[in-house]
Parts: structure tokens; C-alpha cells; sequence
């Protein structure tokens, strides 16, 4: 049956097998990113509405300017796990946007729930040259396109823990970690600016938010949010981790069920077999 | 030895006249219930054998997955990303088809890894089972193959990168690296082309293994399974039918399987992946690092290791040929291991020299990962000898030198040994 030996053997094969994965990750030099407390992580994990409502203000009120989202649709601010807009606001929402539509009178129209968020630039060549050359990236999947390498054997623990948060983490570490001026001995190229997190440190846009960039409005009995850089960091975080993952409180709920069903159902499989077994030597 | 069905009478008589029609012109059911019932099964086995069975669900998922994906996807270069994110984002049940296939690629893997090191560990590749074995080894390319061009579908960068560097691989090859890189990429460089027929050959393929399956459970059904203590079946009372005792306890496996394949597809999807690839493939712009998916690493530890010239072989050159070596030795593992004793439970020399092979392997594994410089370069090269040493100088000399300790008479002696 299962003796100590075999479980042994299983548990170093798992983890032969998931360790190196992340090796790569390990093995370079990267800066201590400081990991968050999300909402969304763990098995339970679900988006804080409140948080998403805020991040997309600044997104909206910061970023947007810059940074498109084509993956994403107004619709999708409605959905459940979500934001927690109305459908009434969402459509109120698009009509105050224009989107490129090559059958419209003039190429463009007033938006639906239904279209996707329109891009800041027209074209590529547009973006970079309205950024110095660089190219702001779109947002949809970008918290998945960006993560956190943790030292040996530190990332071993993640695919038990499930730790997927390294993209907010990451965006947060980014967004707090400008400096006024590079450290001594670092050559910061015109135009760019340094950054702790930054591949390279030198990162072409420039601090992005301040303290009180963005007015927050409390609702009636909540308590009132700091207007720190900090706090518009981790909000606008949450809510491109939203953006690139919009149906994860969904996939974690089903996720659950189907785990709980399995182990219940192993155990039920385990009892039949052993029954069936039952007097045979083996 | 005469327990094989085939030679066997059969059991089965048709149940009345439809089915004795049927039997007269396509016994199909009386074959299955010989391949799939009565089957004599070695009652011995234990858990490591219900890899098989587990291997077949994966074919099956990837199978059923993909076919539905590719039902949303669209092979072109710039809406192949977009489509995946569709898939993820608008289609029904979308994001977790699609999870599975991905998750389910790295746990068909995993599953693959357990079989072979079990079937290594057990000297199930012996004779009579030589063809068997090599009908696995085929089945493993076909999958490396499959997962490789299945990768480059979502075209993020890794997707892009990987298609590059493998491609260039074959660009080594004398006279023919040239046109071989060109054929595979449909140009000069990766693009559009590329894209178009890696999805072609990543719906065929999987068929191809499945048939290549086929063959290798008819391989098993001729012979018969092996067993933990590697002594042939005797008579009736070593074996069990395969119904109900082995397609419970391969159910049972199977289900247990699921627990942390769904682990990862329903709570951490993208952690056996890398980041870089939710960034559109830009041919312009070369990831910091280029990494395979781990279930390469060993061999792209390998492929990397040859970094000096060998005589007239360039470094390029003599790293495809240890790369390419290092799975096609494994073709020949039943002739390089020369001992008659199959199973590594009797053998006291060869338990340790395989577990310093699976421990040297999965530092393989770790260097695939790391980036080439300083230590990791000696390490890689180290291990990379280890590994062809194994299978020619360690193997062919333990069987000379190895005394083996006494094997049971039979499989129900040493069942009846271990009870009491």
C-alpha cells in the first residue's frame, strides 16, 4: 500500500519536477520586491470592489492617457467578481467615449458596453512619439506579464501556496519605487527616470502619481482612504490584476468545489478499491 | 509463456444471436474483454503502474481541450494572442478549456517523467519488452514535438523566441541545416508561416501519438506487464484479471492525479509558465531570457553544456548532437544495461548508481533554468557527462560486476513473503 518510502519518493519526484520552473527567475540578480496583501490571493481570494472601483479611477484619471486596455470591454466592468458597476453606469460610462468604428460617419462613434476600451494613440508611432520613444505598454494583461522572482528555495513554497500576485506586487514596487535622483555613480540617460524596480532603472515615464492626484470619494460609513502614492499604487494594482484576470473570483469559487468534490471522491475510490482488493496478497 | 491472451482461449461467448452476429464478422467485444478485463495482470503491481493509465487520461484531455480551442483560435500572427485572450476572456467555459490545456501539458509531462523513471527503476525495458520501450521513447519525441509547437500557438514572446532558437537549432545540421531551418519556419524568419504550420502539425501530432499508444499497449499485451520484483509471471495465481482489480486501481490513480493537476489549473494557472509570454511576440525586441517550459530544461542543459569545439565540430553542431543524443540513447537503453536482473529492488550496485541518475537529472533540470554564466557553465557540463556516462560506461559495467541479490521463485512467493 502506501508506505513511507513510496509517499517520499512521490513528494521529492513533485518536487524535482516543480522546482525548476522558477530557477530561471532565481538566478538573477532582482531587487527585494516587498509582497502585498491582496484581496485576491489564496484559495478564497476575491476582488475588494471598493479597491477596483478606486484603481479604476486612477487608472482612468492617471494612466489612461497613456495606456490602453483593447483587451478589455466596458461590459466587463458590470460583471460579477468585478468592480461592481451598474449596468446603467457602465453604459453612462462608454457614451463618454469615442471609439474607431471604419463603418461610422467619420471613422468614429460614441461607444457601447460592448466595445472594447479605445486606445489612447491611433497608432504605435503616435504612442512613442508622444513619450519620448517610448512605447506605454497596454494594460489587459500586463499584471500577468510581469512578476516576482524569489530567491532559492523561497519560489518552492509558491506552487503550494499558489502564489500568483507577483504582477500587483510588482506594479506596486514600481510605482513606489521612483527616486528624485539616480544613486551616485549611475548614469541616467536624458529623459529617463530611476527606478528601484525598473529592468535597467532607467524607465522612460515619469513618476506618475503624487499624494492627493486623485480625490477619493467615500461613500456614507466607509472609512476614508489615505491619498498616499502607496495606497493609489496598490489600488490601481488590484484593479490591472482585475483587467488581466476579470473572472478569477469565479475560477477560484468553482475551484474550489472541483478540489472538494476530487478529495472526496479519491476517498470514496479509495475505500471501493480497497474493498474490492479486500483478501488478495498483493 | 502462454498467459497471453492471444494465445490463451478466450472466455467470452456471445450473450445471444446479435452478438453472435456481431462476433462472426467483428469480435470486437470479445477483444475487449480480453484486452480489457481478463487480462492477466501481475497482482504485485503497485502505484508507480497506474501511470500508465494516468498518461492515457492526459492524451485524452489534451485531445478534447485542443480540439476546442482550436474551434476559437486563430493562427495568424497578429490576432493569434488576441484570440487566446478571447478564448480566455468571451468563450464559455473558455478560461478553464484553456487552463486545463496548458496545466495539462506540464501534468502529461510529469506523468511521463514518473512512467519512465519507473519503468528505468524496474528494468521494464528488458527483453521481452524491448520494442515496447521503444515504442515509448517514439511516443515522448512525438510529445516534446507537440508541446514545443503547442507553446509557440498563443505567440507571446517566449512563444516567438522559443519557435527561434529551437528552429536554429536544426540550422547546425550540415548541407541540409539551411533548408531544414527554412522549411520549418516557412522563411528566413519566424513569422506568420511558422505560426500557421506549428498549428497544423499541433492538431495532427496528438493523433499520431495516439496511435503510436496503440502500438505500445499492444507492445504490453504481448508479453505481458512487468513487475516490482522483475520475475516473470509463472502461472494463474501471480496474476490477477485486469477487471476490476487494475481498472480500480487506475481509476483511483487517476482521480488522486487530478487533485493537483486541478490544483494548478483552477488556483495558480499561469505559475508553470513565464510571464513574458502574455507580451505579443516582438521579433524586434529579445527577452532578457530566453527559457524553455520546464519539462526541457534537462535537455536544454545539455544542448547549452557543448559550448567548445570538438575536433572539426563546431560548438553549435556538437551541442544538437548531445542534445539529439541525449534522448536517442534512451533507444538503446535495453541493450546498454547488461544485467539479466530487471528489477532494481535486487540490485544492490544499480539502486544507487539510478538515484544519483534521477538526482543528476534534475539538476539538469535546475541549470536548463539558469543562465549560463560562471558556475552553472562547470555544473552544466558535469552533469551533462554524468548523464551519457550512465547509460555507457555505468550500465554496461554494473551487469558484469554487480552481484544481484537472490530474486523470488515467483511473484506469489514473495507476495506471501511480505504478508507474513
Amino acid at each position: 500500500m502506501f508506505n513511507t518510502k513510496t509517499i517520499l519518493a512521490a513528494v521529492a519526484l513533485v518536487a524535482g519536477f516543480a522546482l525548476p520552473a522558477a530557477a530561471a527567475e532565481d538566478s538573477h540578480a532582482s531587487p527585494v520586491i516587498d509582497k502585498q496583501n491582496w484581496s485576491f490571493a489564496g484559495i478564497f481570494g476575491t476582488y475588494d470592489e471598493h479597491q477596483l472601483q478606486r484603481g479604476f479611477q486612477v487608472y482612468r484619471e492617471v494612466c489612461a492617457s497613456c495606456h490602453g486596455a483593447r483587451l478589455v470591454a466596458f461590459r466587463n466592468l458590470s460583471e460579477p467578481g468585478g468592480p461592481g458597476f451598474s449596468e446603467e453606469q457602465v453604459k453612462a460610462l462608454a457614451l463618454e467615449y469615442e471609439v474607431a468604428d471604419d463603418t461610422a460617419e467619420g471613422g468614429f462613434r460614441t461607444a457601447v458596453p460592448a466595445d472594447r476600451w479605445p486606445s489612447p494613440f491611433l497608432t504605435e508611432q503616435d504612442a512613442r512619439d508622444a513619450n519620448g520613444g517610448s512605447l506605454p505598454p497596454d494594460f489587459s494583461v500586463l499584471a500577468k506579464a510581469r512578476g516576482v522572482s524569489d530567491p532559492f528555495p523561497y519560489w518552492t513554497f509558491n506552487y503550494f501556496t499558489g502564489y500568483s500576485e507577483g504582477g500587483p506586487d510588482y506594479i506596486h514596487a514600481l510605482l513606489t519605487g521612483y527616486h528624485d535622483e539616480a544613486p551616485a555613480g549611475f548614469e541616467l540617460p536624458p529623459g529617463k527616470y530611476y527606478n528601484d524596480v525598473f529592468p535597467g532603472h532607467a524607465i522612460g515615464m515619469a513618476p506618475p502619481l503624487q499624494d492627493g492626484i486623485v480625490t477619493y470619494v467615500a461613500a456614507e460609513g466607509e472609512t476614508e482612504v489615505p491619498l498616499t502614492v502607496d495606497q493609489y499604487s496598490k489600488d490601481v494594482a488590484a484593479f490591472m490584476m482585475w483587467m488581466a484576470e476579470p473572472h478569477l473570483a469565479g475560477r477560484k469559487q468553482t475551484g474550489f468545489v472541483v478540489l472538494l468534490f476530487l478529495i472526496l471522491f479519491a476517498g470514496l475510490m479509495y475505500a471501493t478499491k480497497r474493498r474490492i482488493w479486500k483478501g488478495i496478497e498483493h | 509463456m502462454g498467459l497471453s491472451p492471444m494465445s490463451e482461449h478466450s472466455s467470452y461467448t456471445p450473450g445471444n444471436s446479435v452478438e453472435k452476429w456481431l462476433d462472426d464478422r467483428l469480435p470486437i467485444i470479445r477483444f475487449s474483454k480480453e484486452h480489457l478485463m481478463d487480462f492477466p495482470t501481475p497482482k504485485n503491481l503497485n502505484y508507480w503502474w497506474t501511470f500508465g493509465a494516468i498518461l492515457v487520461m492526459c492524451l485524452g484531455i489534451q485531445i478534447v481541450t485542443g480540439v476546442i480551442l482550436a474551434m476559437h483560435y486563430t493562427p495568424h500572427v497578429s490576432m493569434a494572442f488576441d484570440s487566446v485572450e478571447h478564448i480566455r476572456r468571451d468563450v464559455n467555459g473558455g478560461r478553464m478549456i484553456q487552463a486545463f490545456h496548458a496545466v495539462g501539458a506540464s501534468m502529461f509531462f510529469a506523468a511521463v517523467y514518473i512512467h519512465i523513471f519507473r519503468g528505468m527503476y524496474f528494468g521494464s525495458y528488458k527483453a521481452p519488452r524491448e520494442i515496447l520501450w521503444i515504442l515509448g521513447v517514439l511516443i515522448f519525441l512525438l510529445m516534446m514535438a507537440t508541446a514545443f509547437m503547442g507553446y509557440v500557438l498563443p505567440w507571446g514572446q517566449m512563444s516567438g523566441w522559443a519557435a527561434t532558437v529551437i528552429t536554429n537549432i536544426f540550422a547546425a545540421i550540415p548541407v541540409i541545416g539551411t533548408p531544414l531551418l527554412e522549411l520549418l519556419r516557412g522563411g528566413f524568419s519566424v513569422g506568420n508561416p511558422t505560426l500557421n504550420r506549428f498549428f497544423s502539425l499541433h492538431y495532427m501530432l496528438p493523433f499520431v501519438i495516439a496511435a503510436v499508444v496503440a502500438l505500445h499497449i499492444w507492445a504490453l499485451h504481448v508479453p505481458g506487464n512487468n513487475n516490482p520484483i522483475g520475475v516473470d509471471v509463472k502461472d494463474k495465481r501471480d496474476t490477477l484479471p485486469f477487471h476490476p482489480y487494475y481498472t480500480m486501481k487506475d481509476a483511483f490513480g487517476m482521480v488522486l492525479f487530478l487533485i493537483p493537476f486541478a490544483w494548478f489549473a483552477f488556483f495558480a494557472p499561469d505559475i508553470l509558465g513565464h510571464p513574458d509570454n502574455y507580451i505579443p511576440f516582438n521579433s524586434q525586441v529579445t527577452p532578457a531570457h530566453i527559457v524553455p517550459e520546464w519539462y526541457f530544461l534537462p535537455f536544454y542543459a545539455i544542448l547549452r553544456a557543448i559550448d567548445f569545439n570538438i575536433l572539426f565540430i563546431d560548438s553549435k553542431l556538437g551541442g544538437v548532437i548531445f542534445f539529439a543524443g541525449s534522448i536517442l540513447i534512451l533507444f538503446f537503453l535495453p541493450w546498454l544495461d547488461t544485467s539479466k536482473v530487471r528489477s532494481g529492488n535486487f540490485r544492490p550496485m544499480f539502486k544507487w548508481f539510478y538515484w544519483l541518475f534521477a538526482i543528476n537529472f534534475v539538476v539538469l533540470t535546475y541549470l536548463g533554468a539558469a543562465p549560463a554564466e560562471g558556475i552553472y557553465v562547470v555544473l552544466a557540463k558535469i552533469s551533462t557527462a554524468y548523464y551519457f556516462i550512465h547509460f555507457l560506461v555505468i550500465l554496461p559495467l554494473l551487469g558484469r560486476i554487480e552481484t544481484p541479490r537472490p530474486l523470488p521463485t515467483s511473484i506469489s512467493e514473495s507476495v506471501l513473503a511480505k504478508a507474513h
